[in-house]
Formats: structure tokens, sequence, C-alpha cells
């Protein structure tokens, strides 16, 4: 595969920007720290105490924790606090950074010999003295392994910043999981290890030079480390194009759409840019603050997530609503529906459909004790399951969750008895899974919807530009699309895909125009 | 130690009278020193020693402030210890102890010129560097090597200069001599002794070694418990009647005197 080299070092610079930014606010705010809790116990045993208590939050979580939270502050302060993209990552990863400073400082600083304390007093030097001329430069080696610790761990779980909207390596390997773009991974993987390792090294010519006293060591390495921030720091040649950030969520059909939309962009003469691999709670609200321009939802996603809404609707109602409600509240338009509908719907096996009847979840109720319902990471938390329980009273033997490239596997493989399909899907129809049918109307309808924020609604260009996609991908072609991206054997990448299907929804226009 | 001419200091100076003035110190529920009342006259050695635990280290550290008393006051020529800034009265008293407390991240003249940088925030000139050295009988070549380079008596050396570039006129030393072999102990602590003269310093000396105390001190004071139970000249300890504490103590070195004469009248 080739590497798209300006993207990779765009997201390279980014991944040194925000990982640099956490690890020097992490120093700033754990070395006096460090020095407060080594004249005080009590400082000592609650700082520290803290730090390890973060360090036991996973890093994913932590940075999902930080979006309520920087929701609420942004609600109070207004846009200056914005609960996505760098500053969540920032903060959870400073927090982060703070425990292998913290720990190796307090530890380092305590244990100057009492002899130099000695001499030091003894010699008349202030704390301040004794602290820039004993204490630190005696500790100094310690530290430094801890903020090489740091750097490191920094640079690792940066790439997941990905995941609240803040570019990172982390893109190319979530983008890589999703479409099982093994390459791509290795590519996200491998820069953000030689980052690391690169950076790890420079620190550790710094303490060796600390160490022996080698003045030269820490100033050059010290001089690579500024000059590499530089580098990441010197803007990207402004284009005189009209910039359009696209977003997407984290799965095949989400990168083909937005790679499709800005095609369409470019041709109308946009520059284009990418936020992939957003939680879907995540995206709305990036488009809802312009951050993201354009991106696709689901009618029923916005429905139940954004709008806190359980009533069905008709599907031409729904939309109505949607576009009503998003106008009002955030200024967001809603292009169009783009004329198929992934929603979920439950799939088992073609064997088990016919040996044991299953057409609707009405049978599935019945041999629900003996199946395994296995689903996406995030269905069983949302609305739409309470709804379907509600309809009908399944009881399974068990739950397993996957990645969803992973839940269709565990299907045909019999780790899973029957999932929570999404009906655009490509894998559904290429394992012959029978589509159970739900009788009760239970799960609300998800019409893909194509939504542009508050300044993409006010260019006329754009959104001309965006109109044709409206109506114009039948369900069929998505699946095809679809099925290029998750196929085993002769993949393609989500933007070869998108390029198929621009052919083919504007050949199928053409011939209706004609 | 060398017999060039010493730094910088008037031949005439002599080292400052120290007094302690009903001088205390407890720690929870021991007494490390009890009301402790004695007068040193300038220029004057002395030496303090007793048992371990006996207060005599406690006792040195409350004249820069290493150790502050709980009652009583320590005065320098009639001047209170506690009307100064601890690190702007420490700068002005010499210190050195067992433990040495060289920098080991700065060369020797470097850990010379501390006190220097402290103060003035400039390094001490190479020529004076030298002088020190020269003074502490150690070769001007030292002043670029490491600590970790010198030997323990060329370290403690290192030490007394260190103590002595900020030309004090009081001298504290904490067993200053107390974890090198006895050759260069004795050497050392001749060698300060003419230093001592010669610049016309006081010199408070903590030592555990009585032999040390009646050879090199003028003066000598017995701690025991916390109190000064005999203050007295060399000689007239060695001639007893300054009570069972000092009679235990220069019992010591008096029998292996008289062993060794014993030995060598007997070949």
């Amino acid at each position: 595969m080739t590497i798209d080299w300006p993207r990779l070092i765009d997201l390279l610079a980014q991944h040194v920007q925000l990982s640099f930014a956490a690890l020097g606010l992490a120093l700033l705010i754990a070395l006096p720290l460090a020095i407060w809790s080594v004249r005080n116990r009590t400082v000592a045993s609650i700082t520290l105490g803290f730090a390890s208590l973060v360090q036991t939050i996973p890093a994913l979580a932590l940075l999902a924790l930080f979006f309520p939270l920087l929701l609420a502050l942004s609600t109070l302060f207004g846009d200056a606090i914005s609960p996505l993209g760098f500053l969540p990552s920032l903060l959870a990863l400073t927090l982060y950074a703070l425990l292998p400073i913290l720990r190796n400082a307090v530890t380092g600083l305590r244990s100057v010999e009492p002899a130099m304390v000695e001499a030091a007093d003894g010699v008349g030097m202030t704390s301040l003295q004794k602290l820039w001329l004993v204490e630190a430069p005696l500790a100094s080696t310690t530290i430094m392994a801890g903020v090489r610790t740091a750097a490191v761990w920094t640079i690792g779980a940066a790439t997941l910043s990905t995941t609240v909207g803040q570019p990172s390596l982390g893109d190319l390997i979530f983008a890589g999981l999703q479409t099982q773009n093994w390459s791509l991974v290795l590519e996200g993987c491998l820069a953000a290890a030689g980052l690391a390792i690169a950076v790890d090294l420079l620190l550790g010519l710094i303490e060796s030079g600390i160490a022996h006293r080698r003045h030269a060591r820490i100033w050059g390495a010290g001089v690579a480390l500024a000059l590499g921030l530089a580098l990441a720091l010197w803007p990207s040649p402004q284009s005189d194009k009209p910039v359009v950030t696209i977003g997407a969520k984290r799965f095949s059909e989400q990168y083909i759409l937005a790679r499709l939309i800005g095609r369409r962009l470019e041709a109308a003469g946009y520059d284009v840019r990418y936020r992939e691999g957003l939680g879907s709670a995540v995206v709305y609200r990036a488009l809802a603050s312009d951050e993201v321009q354009v991106y696709v939802d689901y009618a029923g996603t916005i429905w139940t997530n954004e709008m806190q809404r359980q009533d069905p609707e008709p599907r031409a109602a729904m939309i109505a609503e949607i576009a009503r409600w998003a106008k009002a509240q955030h200024g967001v338009q809603l292009v169009g529906p783009l004329g198929f509908e992934n929603t979920y719907a439950f799939a088992v096996r073609p064997d088990d459909a016919t040996r044991l009847n299953l057409k609707s979840l009405d049978d599935v109720v019945r041999v629900a004790p003996d199946f395994v319902f296995g689903t996406d990471v995030e269905f069983l938390e949302r609305p739409e399951w309470q709804m379907v329980q509600k309809a009908y009273p399944l009881r399974f033997k068990g739950r397993r969750a996957f990645e969803p490239t992973f839940m269709y596997r565990a299907l045909s493989l019999g780790e899973a008895d029957i999932i929570s399909a999404f009906s655009s899907d490509g894998r559904i129809a290429a394992n012959g899974f029978v589509i159970l049918k739900d009788p009760k109307g239970a799960v609300p309808s998800y019409d893909a919807i194509l939504l542009a924020s508050r300044s993409a609604a006010a260019d006329p260009r754009l959104i001309a530009a965006l109109e044709p996609l409206v109506g114009a991908i039948p369900v069929e072609k998505m699946r095809q699309a679809n099925y290029r991206v998750d196929r085993d054997a002769n993949k393609q990448s989500p933007a070869d895909s998108a390029a198929w299907l621009d052919t083919a929804i504007s050949t199928k226009t053409k011939g209706k125009n004609r | 130690m060398a017999t060039s001419s010493p730094p910088s200091r008037p031949e005439s100076a002599r080292g400052p009278a120290v007094a302690f003035e009903g001088v205390s110190k407890a720690y929870g529920g021991t007494i490390a020193i009890d009301r402790v009342r004695a007068d040193i006259l300038p220029g004057t050695f002395v030496a303090i020693v007793g048992s371990s635990g006996s207060g005599k280290s406690t006792l040195l550290k409350t004249v820069n402030r290493l150790i502050e008393p709980d009652s009583g006051a320590v005065r320098i020529d009639g001047q209170d210890v506690a009307d100064q800034e601890p690190h702007a009265l420490r700068r002005s008293i010499g210190y050195v102890f067992q433990n040495i407390g060289l920098l080991p991240h700065m060369t020797v003249a470097q850990n010379i010129g501390i006190g220097s940088r402290l103060a003035t925030r400039r390094q001490l000139p190479v020529e004076r560097v030298g002088d020190l050295l020269d003074l502490v009988d150690l070769p001007r070549a030292f002043a670029s090597r490491l600590p970790e380079q010198l030997s323990g008596g060329q370290q403690q050396r290192v030490g007394v200069a260190r103590a002595l570039a900020g030309e004090p006129g009081l001298m504290l030393m904490d067993e200053p001599f107390g974890a090198l072999d006895p050759v260069t102990r004795e050497a050392l602590g001749e060698q300060y002794r003419a230093l001592h003269d010669r610049l016309g310093l006081t010199t408070i000396m903590v030592t555990h070694d009585m032999a040390e105390a009646l050879l090199f001190a003028d003066r000598i004071w017995v701690m025991a418990a916390g109190r000064i139970v005999a203050d007295a000249r060399p000689a007239q300890l060695i001639a007893g009647g300054c009570g069972p504490e000092a009679e235990a103590l220069v019992a010591v070195p008096r029998l292996q005197a008289e062993r060794i004469t014993a030995m060598r009248d007997g070949v």
C-alpha cells in the first residue's frame, strides 16, 4: 500500500504538539508539587495518592470523562472552552504524565544524602539556594528518568485522543482497525513508536549529560527536542482555497461517506480536512461547535441520543422534526437524507433461522435463553436497546460486546448466536445472515442524513455541492461500497471505495436525468 | 600545613569570644543539653569530649543555629546568634563535620568557592582557591578535580579549605577527622592546630578521641548528660581531680601510653 505522506506528517506534527504540551504542563505542575511534597508529608500522601489514582483510570476513560466536565464548563463560560479536541486531550494526558514525574522527583529529592543537606546548611545556603544548587542537581538523574517514562506514556496514550476529536497518529490506528487495514494500523503504530523512541533517546542523552556533567550533550539533545517541536509548530502552507473539515464516526461506512463528501467538495474547489474516528456522542458536538462542518449521521441516533426522544415517529415526520430542532438549537442544517437507512438489524445464522424457524424478534424470545447476544461496544447502553427490551422480553444466555468488524465474525464462528448488525453492512448478505423482522417497530428509523454546521450552512456554494448527494445513495450501493472495505480478500481503502461509489451513483443519476 | 603567608587575614586578628548562656535543648522527653553556661576567650581552641549522647554535637550546633535551643542564648562577641538570619550567620562561621559533605557535582574549586558564590554570586578567584589549597597542603592542580577523585583525607582537607574560604574568625568542627585513618587524622590534626594559631582563630571541636583533645586543644570541656562536668586545660585533666567522667576519659589514652611504654621497655 502507498503511504499518504502529507497526512502522516500532519498527524505526526499534531501528535508532537499535543504530547509535548501535555508533558510540559505536567512538568510545570509536578515539579513544584514534588518540592512541596518533600517538605510536607501530608502533601506528599495527597499528591502521590491522587496521581496514583489517576493512573488506575484507563486512558481512554480519562479522555472520555473530560467530555461531560468540559461540556458543563463550556455552558458556563461559552465558546472559550471546547469539550472536544485539544483541550480534553491535553488535560487527560497531563494528568496521566503526572505520576511518573512526581514520584521520581519526590524519590530523587528525598534520597539526597543528609551530609549534603548539612553541608549546604553549614555553608549558609538559603532553602532556595539549597534546592537549586544541591537538591535539584543531585536528584536530576532520577527526575529525568521519570520524565522519560512520562514522555513514552504520553506519546503512546496520545493516540487515544482521536476518540475525542483531536487529530493524532491514532487516526491511522483507529481507521485501520475499523476497516481491518493492518498496514494503516502498523503505519500509525510505527510512527508513534518511532516518535516515542526518538524522544526517549534525546531525553536519555540529557539524563546522561547531567549525570556525567557533559554540558554539550545536554544542550545538543535539548536543541534537537526544541527543533522537533518547532517543526511540529511550523504552520502548514496556507491554502488559498476555503477549508472544510469533514467528520466521521468509527466504522467503514462513515469513512467511505466522508471521502465521498470530500471528493465532491474538492471538485467544487474546497480544501478538505478529515476528522475521523470520532465517537457517536462526540461527532455531533463537534458539528454543533463548528469544529466539523459536514458529516453524515443517522436520524434515530440524533432522535434518541441528542434529542432524548423515545417515542416512535414516522420517518418523514422524524426527519422534519430533527431538521427543525438542529437548526433551532445549534444552527445546524439538515441538508437531506442520502437515500438509504442504516438501522440496527438483528441477524442470525441461516442454519439457525431454518432449524429454529426464526423470522422475527418475537420468535427470538422463545430461544433467547440458549442464545448469546453479540453487540457492538455501545449498543447495550443505547436507548434503542431499552426500546427493544420494552417491546420484546428478551432474556439472553449471555452478552458479548465486539468492535463491529469482529461482531460479524463472531456470529459466523458461533461465538455469538444473534447480533445487532447494521442494515447497510455488506457483510450481512455476504455471509448469508438472516435479518429478523421487527413487527412492533421498536427500533426507530435510521435514515442516513447529511448535516452541515452553522458556518457551512451559510455557504450556498458548499450546500449546492452537497445537495446532489441527497437521495442519491440506494442501500444496495452502500452495502457494496461497505463490503469493498470490509471484505477479507482484495480489500479497498475507504477512499478507493468512495471513488467507486461516486462513479456508481453519478452514472445512475445521470441515467435518471436522461 | 603550608607556611606561605596566610590569606588576607590581618596578623593581629583574633577569633571572637563565644558565650553559652543557659542553653537547653530537649527532644521529646530526652534532655540533650541542660542549661549549659560556659565562656570561650578569643583565640582559644576548645575541645568538647564526652561519651555518645552526652550532648556535645548538639551544643556545638547551637552556635551556627543548625540546632535552635529551647531556651538560653549563644553569643558571639556579645551578639546573640538568634539576631541574625541563619544563612547569614553561617556564612561567617567555618563549619567542618565528619561526613565532609563535599558536593559531588562540583569541582574542588567550586566546592571551596561555594560560600563566595552564595554571598556575592561570584566565583572565587583562581588565585584565592590556590592559596586555600596551599593552606591545607593540597596541590593547586586539585582545583579542577571532582570530590570522588580524592581520598578521604584529601576530601576533608578540601572541607577545611571550604570552611576557611570565607575568612571566618570562628571554626566549628564536629568530629572532623573521625572517619579518617589514624595516621591521616594525626597529621591533619596537627596541621589544623598550626593553622588555628597562625590565622588567630577561635575553634570549637567536638571529638570522641581524648588523645586528640589533649594534644591539640587549649581547653577541654567534658560533657555528661547534657552538662559540662569539667572545664580544664589538658595538663590539669591529666593531673586528675576533675571528676569521675573526666578521669574515665583520660584513663584510656593514659593506660594505652603506659602499656606501649611497658612493651618498649620489655623488649
